[in-house]
């Protein structure tokens, strides 16, 4: 190709859009066939690849000799055999208008976790049907997950069209009982293409072998269909806030990419959570200051005026701006082995936002399969649920059906720092913008002074048996006797008032460790010295009830009793009930308990005894003041 | 008029970097001198404008790169303002590890992974910059932008985190980090199309001349130095070539070429696909498009 052309063919390269598109079946539909199909027909094959895959496809192919397109993605089944977890693997191909990054969502176990995760970038969905199996609660499955992750745009490829002899009649009734299903679940822009991965028809180019569909070959579609990204550009301005960059004392910028909408200088914007309103003064790159920057590019404003705005904050148009809320109602997809409790404090990431956050209630369940809510206290992998959350500050967003990057988040497990959820926001609750906090004249400082003391919450943790509820008397006994004002909160007395309605499974111990943690702080915030008497098998729980009081005011104290002696004392005879199983989820025996890793203080009731036990931690709780 | 697809991957990778500065308390940018390295490089000047880029850089160095790649590494981080780390594993140079006595594959792994180990150790970095791509070969396709290594830099598969929307979890404990690759879903032309339009600077050796060069093993192994060990009755020839990829130069074979200009590479690099368009695939000498594919990376 001589160089001039080259010049021609760059410019036209430089042209190019990008679409990203999941595709939904299993092998069975062709799936791989198909993707194989598309990088052959858009020239991504090189003679030596070729060559292999004729080769291959002699010796292990399913076509008779024939060219197995399927065999290209193999390198992810033999990771299936070494059971390495596949869960999206991302493709690249181009027309001459646009480049393509295929999701390709493999595996069926994990299958809602791995599609969930393809299709939050996707803008295009192609749902592959068998032309001889038609509709089945596989497609029906992966049909209401690209509606639920608001995939705007599906392609209905009914594949196999060769195997019913191109038949118009099975073609039509296939898609006559999809459309039925799409209308129930809002998929609006459905193209139907009757298809044949395997030959090529309809894929790449228009098929003689269906002359009464008048419609466009896949990849037409694909270079037609909108880009989200174009969709988004027309809402209101967002820009989530990464990065404040500071270079010197004259230059405060604000870095992030335009997740809606378009920005001028001279635009009026609102920060949000603050409300704190400005003006647009700069978008500076380093190619120069841009007259005007649109959803998808990543930049940095300046603004007229010194407002407060850091991490996190979105910076959007002032007269369309997004909610600010503590707490909402949201769809959750479950993406870990571990379940979701409700009442655990996990991390919420939205946009750039990190905050605490909390599943409250656990509205119901879907069945994927069949759209059925069901009950539930808990949530699985793959489990998708209807819940409130609850943040420990309020955060901007956006409903996620309006703009998926301002309404679209992950949960992330304290303890494991894994990726356990996404959630997709649906609106803020009522009593988040109604129930405020009341300020208090008479404040916690003034209670403790009253008092003569400073307020804490020791937190006694460790096995049943272990001797918890002694040493915490004998420890209330001491500075009660010293002039202190204390409360004990027992995990058994708690049981039988506030928590009754409380059984012991995990979710269970969750929300009663929550409420009990809720009380102690309330009543530190009284001035009182609060002495808490509780298994509290979980690191995660204990670090919530740590959270809620100031700083030095919380003393974790590790009762640490082995196993054997707790079972050996065995007071209340739970551990022989356990055993026996008439007890189930009996921590030690089988539900498991998490030893403290930084307790304040750690009694080891083989070397001491309860006074001597109660003596020291007095000292040293009285000794930090 | 929308963003183009270079636009939208130039968006990404920066918001990637910007993530990764907001959240990581010390990241680096590995840097390797090759083209993807050059485009990373770029797209970091860009990313933090008009802050100088708020990181090192890191070259884990084997002493076997060829002489241009040094004096363009010396070159990008003056202009670029970048502060620039050059490691060099003491066992390995205490030892003379090298191409010649010791193979590839040792050269390689004491030299560059456990190199590599050492200087993110010895800075304390818990967050890496790598260039690698998605498109490089097929086993790549699944990685995730933010890859989580354990404290002992061990990978576990079954440990990764998925990526959702533009969502990275950047969380983890002390002395666990992160390797992370801004330019996952840029491919091979990508690369070189963003060059094209950015006039980004690679190193010359990209670039078609006249250079004395030995045939091994089919491949054109360029002669850089004194150091390189010539076989008896081996005498370098020149011949016009360039290097498609670029690593230690006793290991990194050239390919004749005419191509002197980056319209020249690129025609090159779109030759073969412009044979298969004309379907003349089959036709083609196999042991040279086999080498092309693996050189261009699309797989």
């Amino acid at each position: 190709m001589p160089t001039p052309d080259v010049h021609a063919y760059l410019e036209a390269q430089q042209r190019k859009s990008l679409l990203r598109f999941i595709t939904c079946g299993s092998v069975d539909d062709g799936k791989s066939t198909l993707i194989g199909r598309l990088l052959y027909d858009s020239k991504l094959l090189f003679e030596d690849q070729l060559a292999a895959l004729t080769a291959e496809s002699k010796k292990n192919g399913t076509q008779d000799g024939d060219l197995d397109f399927a065999l290209l993605l193999d390198g992810l089944a033999a990771e299936r055999e070494q059971s390495i977890t596949i869960d999206v693997a991302y493709r690249f191909f181009a027309s001459d208008k646009r480049k393509f990054i295929v999701a390709d969502t493999p595996g069926h176990e994990q299958y809602t976790r791995n599609m969930v995760t393809g299709a939050s970038t996707a803008d295009l969905a192609v749902i592959l049907i068998d032309a001889r199996k038609g509709v089945l609660t596989q497609t029906r499955r992966h049909s209401y997950l690209v509606s639920l992750m608001g995939i705007r745009q599906v392609v209905l490829a009914v594949n196999k069209m060769d195997l019913v002899g191109w038949s118009r009649e099975t073609f039509d009734a296939i898609v006559a009982d999809y459309r039925q299903f799409a209308r129930k679940i809002e998929l609006e822009n459905v193209r139907a293409i009757p298809m044949s991965a395997l030959h090529g028809d309809n894929v790449a180019m228009r098929s003689a072998n269906a002359p009464w569909y008048a419609g466009p070959a896949l990849m037409e579609e694909l270079d037609a269909v909108e880009i989200d990204e174009t969709r988004r550009a027309r809402g209101p301005l967002r820009m989530p806030v990464q990065w404040v960059n500071r270079p010197n004392l004259d230059f405060r910028g604000f870095a992030g990419q335009i997740a809606g909408g378009r920005v001028r200088p001279g635009d009026k914007v609102r920060v949000t959570p603050s409300g704190k309103t400005s003006a647009i003064a700069r978008i500076v790159t380093k190619d120069g200051d841009l007259a005007e920057a649109v959803a998808g590019q990543s930049v940095t404003l300046t603004l007229t005026d010194d407002v407060d705005c850091s991490r996190g904050d979105v910076i959007a148009a002032a007269d369309d701006a997004p909610e600010a809320a503590d707490q909402f109602e949201a769809t959750v997809i479950w993406m870990a082995e571990d379940e979701l409790l409700p009442g655990r404090s996990y991390w919420l990431k939205i946009g750039a936002k990190t905050a605490a956050a909390q599943v409250t209630d656990i509205k119901y369940k879907i069945n994927v399969n069949t759209l059925e809510h069901l009950a539930g206290k808990t949530l699985d992998l793959n489990e998708i649920a209807v819940c409130n959350v609850s943040l420990d500050q309020p955060v901007a967003f956006d409903r996620y059906v309006q703009n998926p990057d301002t309404g679209g988040f992950i949960l992330i497990d304290r303890m494991t720092n894994a990726t356990v959820a996404a959630g997709l926001i649906h609106f803020a609750l009522r009593r988040a913008q109604n129930v405020h906090w009341q300020a208090m004249d008479v404040t916690r400082e003034s209670h403790a002074a009253l008092k003569n003391q400073r307020p804490a919450v020791l937190w006694f943790t460790g096995l049943s048996g272990a001797g918890k509820s002694t040493i915490a008397n004998l420890v209330e006994k001491k500075l009660n006797a010293l002039g202190k004002h204390t409360a004990l909160l027992d995990g058994d007395n708690v049981r039988h008032g506030l928590s009754r309605d409380l059984g012991f499974t995990d979710a269970d111990r969750v929300e009663n460790i929550r409420r009990v943690a809720e009380v102690a702080k309330l009543m530190a915030d009284a001035g009182l010295i609060v002495l808490v008497s509780f298994i509290s098998p979980f690191r995660a729980e204990r670090q919530m009830a740590r959270e809620l009081v100031p700083p030095g005011e919380f003393f974790e104290v590790f009762v640490d009793t082995p196993l054997a002696e707790a079972e050996r004392r065995d007071a209340k005879g739970l551990y022989k009930k356990a055993r026996a199983g008439q007890l189930k989820h009996f921590t030690g025996v089988d539900s498991p308990y998490e030893r403290p890793e930084n307790a304040e203080i750690v009694v080891d009731t083989m070397r001491l005894d309860a006074a001597a036990a109660a003596e020291l931690i007095v000292s040293r709780v009285l000794a930090q003041r | 008029m929308g963003l183009t697809h270079l636009d939208r991957l130039e968006a990404e990778s920066i918001h990637i970097m910007r993530e990764v500065v907001a959240e990581a308390e010390r990241p680096v940018m590995l840097y390797s001198i090759g083209k993807d390295s050059a485009v990373m490089l770029h797209l970091a000047a860009k990313a933090f404008y008009p802050s100088s880029p708020p990181f090192p850089l890191l070259h884990v160095d084997t002493t076997w790169k060829f002489r241009a790649m040094y004096e363009m590494r010396e070159r990008m981080a003056r202009e670029l303002g970048f502060e620039l780390l050059v490691h060099l594993n003491p066992e390995a140079l205490a030892a003379g590890i090298n191409p010649f006595d010791h193979g590839s594959a040792l050269h390689t792994d004491i030299w560059k992974t456990q190199g590599l180990k050492q200087a993110l150790d010895k800075y304390g970095f818990d967050a890496a910059f790598g260039g690698a791509r998605r498109d490089e070969e097929k086993s790549r396709a699944k990685e995730r932008i933010f890859s989580f290594r354990s404290a002992n830099h061990r990978w576990d598969p079954k440990n990764q985190r998925p990526e959702l929307w533009r969502l990275y979890n950047a969380k983890k404990h002390k002395g666990e980090s992160f390797r992370v690759f801004p330019l996952s879903n840029w491919t091979e032309l990508d690369i070189w199309q963003y060059i094209y339009r950015e006039k980004v600077p690679i190193v010359p050796l990209y670039f078609a001349a006249e250079r004395p060069v030995v045939e091994r093993g089919g491949a054109l192994i360029m002669v850089d130095d004194e150091r390189m060990r010539l076989a008896p009755g081996e005498r370098p020839a020149m011949r016009k070539v360039r290097f498609r990829t670029l690593g230690c130069y006793p290991l990194t074979g050239a390919v004749e070429s005419q191509a002197e200009t980056l319209e020249a590479i690129i025609a090159e690099m779109l030759t073969s696909t412009t044979s298969e368009r004309q379907g003349r695939v089959i036709d083609h000498d196999q042991a040279a498009s086999m080498e092309k594919k693996k050189q261009e990376g699309y797989f």
